[in-house]
């Protein structure tokens, strides 16, 4: 099975440890994931402010690079959700674009879901020991239906406290390009999520999106709640070694 | 247009308001949740509902003739009205031929959708409100701010303030008192208005049959105490069968309160006949078309008509449950809001309308008749842009960016170039919160978020490096 690492544009640039435990986390039990540099980003940014064109334009680099691939492992459900849900209705459906773009769409997995799903591992074999809380991503959750993979796998981590948080799949807010169109209600959003986590009295807060993840440490450290965020993937490659 | 970014940010601000849309929404949400969850079928009453609305929609000419036939038949008159303002004509006109000087009104969105109590005061006809909701925001002067809770943005204490300066009662906590008053002033009202003016629900076709669900009983009296009932509706409100209703009213009714049923249903099948005692002597069915037409015509977004209005998606939406409803500034709001009101005004007027949204989905998972809000939110979004590119609208700044993603995503030097340099720049910027505060671009995520810290090198980067260090 040819594995291939989709790391996203905000984890390549922004986040890169993402990837790097999402590679040690695959490489561990046994997948050796292929990471092509071709890639750049899944087109949703350009997709979900109505884009159309430029989301197609996008979507061609996504079918060059992931054409040949059996898997598509992204660390993020809202990629995930873009190159499964949107990434086919770019294209005429009987077009070659089309098939290939229907074939990477059933061929895409979360991490979390992948490790689940398709490896059939329970536990990654990390140890963590603090309190954590999860915050189901949108895409994630009601989009791709994934909320049991990522539970399976954090309360299988050694030591590990772990909470769930109240409203945990209430939007954090950040809704991409909404950010910042309309920032402060993304703010009072993420206020509203930032109070939850506080509550559950949980030092860490986890999700499989790095994107919720930047929203909610923005508003965390301005507001000096001590909670840190950390990666789903993060987290899943605290080996002991 | 319609800026509900700027409004947003005042809704915000109101300390009081969001105090009272979260006392309200809260409990709302979880009685939903409470009378949902007694359901086993929900699933299959949802689809068998979607179904239901679809074939309605896909035969609509035919049931409203059916229906039309089945009131006339019942002794009712039945106008076709192309907009809000033929419809609002045709109810002033026929109260002005009556000489009729006031009206009473029970809840109706689509009233709100028209405009009807200004038009009615306009033509000299006082129009009062009867639902407590309704008679609240127009004692101040407001417009409705939730679907089936137009008051919803009031505390009781709000609402005892107005009563006592608007009708002089004691101010009081007591929520007894404070409907008795409203009670108390409505009652003379009723008795004395020439003309009742209803929504509906629901209209049966095969029986011609108008459904008008209430708890407060001020529908009820309004379409039967005055001599003349107008039942306004939307085209898209018929379905086809009496044993539909069962479906409809669970879910309709669950979703919206949380009750199990309401306390009062209403089946009006035509004006009063000969020998009965009481109700009115006529009935008039508006029928209102205001776009429907145009939408059902549209693959795409038609099945924004099959909306029930229950307001589920209002009160799940983390947007509305922030900003409220009169942030939207349109009669719809909230998700449902988002998608319809671009719709029945233009994709101009309410250009941000389809942006109000995370797409977070949780309007969807709720939705009692399955429309799929996020989806049909993304293609107003394409239709917005669409129609912001014809009419030279996009600022040369924001194409130019476009136009150089759409390369960089094409390139992946240039991606990783671009990205590299943004990066280089930002991060002796970034330094103190202050510093942040004030990026040139970056504002609107600084004002209340810190930046993330900044990686030296991209993911690409450390992996082109490790490859080069490995194969020495």
């Amino acid at each position: 099975m040819k594995v291939s690492l989709f790391v996203t544009c905000l984890v390549d640039q922004l986040f890169p440890a993402v990837g790097i435990c999402s590679l040690r986390i695959l490489e561990r039990l046994g997948v050796e994931a292929e990471f092509d540099p071709r890639q750049t980003c899944c087109g949703q940014p350009a997709f979900n402010s109505g884009y159309r064109e430029q989301a197609r334009e996008c979507g061609r680099q996504v079918l060059e690079v992931f054409a040949a691939a059996d898997a598509v492992v992204v660390p993020s459900g809202s990629c995930c959700s873009m190159l499964r849900e949107q990434l086919p209705g770019l294209f005429p459906s009987d077009s070659e674009e089309g098939r290939m773009a229907r074939r990477i769409a059933r061929r895409s997995w979360e991490l979390s879901e992948f490790l689940v799903d398709v490896l059939g591992v329970d536990r990654t074999g990390a140890r963590f020991r603090d309190a954590v809380g999860y915050h189901d991503s949108c895409h994630l959750a009601r989009g791709l239906g994934v909320r049991r993979q990522p539970r399976q796998l954090i309360r299988n981590v050694a030591e590990i406290d772990f909470r769930e948080l109240d409203s945990s799949d209430r939007c954090c807010g950040f809704g991409g390009a909404f950010s910042l169109q309309f920032g402060r209600v993304a703010c009072a959003l993420g206020e509203d999520k930032a109070e939850s986590i506080r509550r559950s009295g949980v030092r860490y807060v986890t999700a499989a999106d790095v994107s919720c993840l930047m929203h909610l440490d923005g508003i965390l450290r301005r507001r000096r709640v001590p909670v840190k965020t950390i990666h789903l993937a993060e987290l899943l490659a605290k080996f002991d070694d | 247009m319609i800026e509900i970014s700027r409004k947003a940010s005042t809704a915000l601000q109101d300390a009081q308001l969001q105090r009272n849309l979260n006392h309200a929404l809260s409990h709302a949400l979880q009685a939903r949740d409470e009378a949902v969850g007694e359901i086993e079928e929900w699933e299959q009453l949802r689809e068998h509902a979607r179904q239901v609305k679809a074939h309605a929609l896909s035969r609509l000419g035919f049931y409203l003739e059916q229906l039309e036939e089945r009131v006339r038949h019942r002794g009712g008159s039945v106008f076709w009205a192309r907009d809000g303002q033929e419809a609002c004509r045709y109810i002033c006109d026929l109260a002005r031929r009556k000489g009729i000087d006031s009206a009473v009104k029970s809840k109706s969105m689509t009233g709100e959708e028209i405009g009807l109590n200004h038009a009615l005061e306009s033509a000299g006809i006082e129009p009062i409100e009867s639902d407590l909701g309704e008679y609240i925001v127009q004692l101040a002067g407001q417009e409705p701010s939730h679907i089936i809770a137009p008051a919803l943005h009031f505390s009781r204490g709000e609402v005892s303030q107005l009563f006592a300066e608007r009708l002089e009662m004691e101010p009081t906590e007591d929520v007894g008192r404070i409907t008795e008053t409203a009670r108390r002033v409505l009652r003379d009202k009723f008795l004395s208005a020439g003309m009742g003016i209803s929504g509906a629900n629901f209209a049966v076709a095969e029986t011609g049959t108008l459904v008008v669900v209430e708890n407060e009983g001020n529908a009820r009296l309004s379409v039967s105490a005055p001599s003349i009932h107008v039942a306004l509706m939307g085209i898209e409100k018929v379905i086809p069968r009496l044993t539909d209703l069962s479906v409809f009213l669970k879910l309709l009714v669950r979703s919206a309160t949380g009750q199990r049923m309401t306390s009062y249903v209403n089946f009006i099948s035509g004006p009063r006949r000969s020998g009965e005692p009481d109700g009115p002597a006529e009935l008039h069915l508006v029928l209102l078309d205001n776009g429907r037409s145009r939408i059902l015509e549209d693959e795409a977004l038609g099945p924004t008509l099959s909306c029930i209005r229950c307001g589920a998606c209002q009160n799940v939406c983390p947007v509305y449950q922030r900003i409220g409803g009169h942030a939207y500034g349109s009669t719809y709001q909230g998700p449902i809001g988002a998608i319809l009101t671009p719709q029945l005004l233009s994709l101009r007027e309410a250009a941000e309308h389809p942006f109000a949204s995370t797409l977070c989905g949780a309007c969807a998972d709720v939705c009692p008749v399955k429309i799929d809000i996020p989806k049909i939110l993304l293609e107003l979004r394409r239709r917005v842009r669409q129609s912001q590119a014809e009419a030279g609208l996009q600022t040369p700044w924001s194409e130019a960016a476009l136009w150089l993603w759409t390369k960089a995503v094409r390139s992946p030097r240039l991606y990783q170039g671009l990205a590299k340099w943004g990066r280089r720049l930002l991060r002796p910027l970034a330094g103190s919160d202050a510093n942040q505060r004030r990026l040139p671009l970056l504002k609107d995520w600084t004002q209340g978020r810190a930046l993330p810290d900044l990686p030296d090198k991209s993911f690409r980067e450390i992996q082109a490096q490790s490859e080069r260090e490995s194969s020495q």
